[in-house]
């Protein structure tokens, strides 16, 4: 399942994002189609970060990834609740 | 309408019809007493056992009728569970079982057992190493596995887990819900569970097949009937009913299943060329002949649903806004693809080749109009 992911002891922590989308609150799928229409307004290989608590998002920001052939660097959860999806723009 | 939502309820096939309205009748009676009305009843009662026994590959005293194929799910998982307490209390089911399976489970934890569950890849399947292996730990009791997806249609590798739990000593579940009536009961299962509304024979009707040898004790309050594996008052008409369409079905199977096969192929081949940004999900060859799945980009899934219905499609869709919870399937979560502007296309005997070409015809300006109102273009 696509799940979290913590960077492992040792590698590189994740480059800082160059955007992040705040579709806190908003169903999916408004998160996905808010990313499509930003992904393209960061640099390449520069990342883009979902905040998100609609369920659905949790596995449809990877699934578009997977998708859109973008990556999905990793997700970590926000204090608050709901998740900070981290997308590198692949091109 | 068109009716592509086989997979939640398959119409009445003709011959549960006609026998459901003979046996309102002559099953009327009670099948436990002893007059001569209430013998005819029992009469045929277990000669819809004897036929059911015969179609599964069981023998009549193993087969039990229950209210509901939920109801078969719950009394095999919970029941086998209690009955192999002492080998332990660790159930290993398949991450996208049915809920009925899954909320068992649940059940079982809150009494103080585990459950493991495997999680499937891409297309929804278990992958076999990883099911043997949570299988040979040491103190499980129980093991699920569906024979085909409700959702996406994948078959299990339900022979090689059955391998599996014969070498572990491990009785195993199978819910071939979504299978009997279509496909051959594949062997090696302890414990089978099934529902008549799924394969064309009424509601309120559930086969539990328990095998001969696989230590099962009721987790409900005593109760005479169905040898005290199923409590409450037969429904006998309806169960004569359930086992008319079964023999049925699997006498039209091979034919049927090619059709709907051809069919369910011309729709995951179209669907992609014909709407931009799908994914259809699911094993494209070893799934089952009806069901096929895709998930639009950008859409709602209850926005297709509604408008499907507004032009005379009725399908069902895993997506959260169109399920009662505000999750999205677990199903599609597990496999790990998209949630949100799912469809599930589930075709019913008989269904047209007609109708699957206009829905292939309506389906592509449905899903562009929808993402235009919200601001999405797609080519």
């Amino acid at each position: 399942m696509a799940g979290m992911r913590r960077p492992e002891a040792g590698e590189a922590p994740p480059p800082a994002p160059a955007l992040t989308i705040d579709a806190l609150g908003r169903k999916c799928p408004i998160p996905i189609i808010m990313l499509a229409e930003q992904i393209n307004s960061v640099p390449l290989n520069a990342v883009v970060s979902v905040l998100a608590d609609d369920p659905a998002a949790f596995t449809d920001v990877p699934a578009w990834c997977r998708l859109k052939s973008h990556h999905h660097v990793g997700t970590h959860e926000l204090p608050q609740g709901g998740w900070a999806i981290h997308v590198r723009r692949n091109y | 309408m068109a009716y592509f939502d086989a997979a939640s309820t398959e119409p009445l096939h003709p011959a549960a019809r006609e026998a459901l309205i003979t046996a309102l009748d002559a099953g009327a009676a009670d099948p436990a007493r002893l007059y001569g009305a209430a013998r005819r009843s029992r009469l045929l009662l277990e000669r819809a056992r004897a036929e059911a026994a015969e179609a599964i590959g069981a023998r009549p005293d193993e087969v039990s009728f229950t209210s509901s194929g939920t109801q078969a799910v719950h009394l095999g998982v919970l029941g086998t569970l209690l009955g192999r307490r002492r080998a332990g209390r660790r159930m290993v089911t398949g991450a996208v079982e049915h809920s009925s399976v899954l909320a068992a489970g649940a059940a079982h934890e809150r009494e103080g057992g585990t459950v493991e569950v495997v999680g499937v890849g891409l297309t929804g399947r278990v992958d076999p190493a990883e099911y043997a292996a949570a299988v040979a730990v040491e103190g499980t009791a129980l093991a699920c596995l569906q024979t085909a997806n409700h959702e996406v249609g994948t078959l299990q590798p339900v022979a090689e887990a059955a391998e599996a739990c014969r070498a572990a000593g491990v009785p195993l579940l199978v819910d071939a819900a979504q299978t009997l009536g279509r496909l051959p009961v594949p062997p090696g299962w302890s414990v089978l569970a099934g529902s008549a509304h799924k394969w064309g024979g009424p509601a309120g009707v559930g086969l539990l097949v328990v095998r001969k040898g696989t230590r099962w004790r009721s987790p409900l309050p005593e109760d005479e009937r169905e040898r005290r594996r199923v409590p409450g008052f037969e429904n006998v008409p309806a169960a004569v009913a359930a086992v008319a369409a079964l023999r049925a079905r699997i006498v039209e199977a091979a034919e049927e299943n090619a059709r709907l096969s051809a069919l369910v192929d011309r729709i995951r081949a179209e669907v992609p060329r014909l709407v931009p940004d799908v994914e259809v999900v699911g094993e494209p060859v070893d799934r089952a002949p009806h069901i096929v799945t895709f998930s639009c980009l950008y859409v709602a899934g209850e926005a297709i649903l509604t408008e499907l219905d507004r032009v005379g499609f009725a399908v069902s869709s895993g997506s959260s806004c169109s399920a009662s919870t505000l999750r999205p399937s677990h199903v599609l979560e597990a496999m790990g693809v998209l949630t949100h502007g799912n469809v599930r296309v589930s075709l019913p005997r008989g269904a047209s080749g007609a109708d699957v070409d206009r829905f292939l015809s309506v389906l592509p300006g449905i899903v562009r109009r929808i993402r235009e109102s919200v601001g999405v273009r797609s080519s």
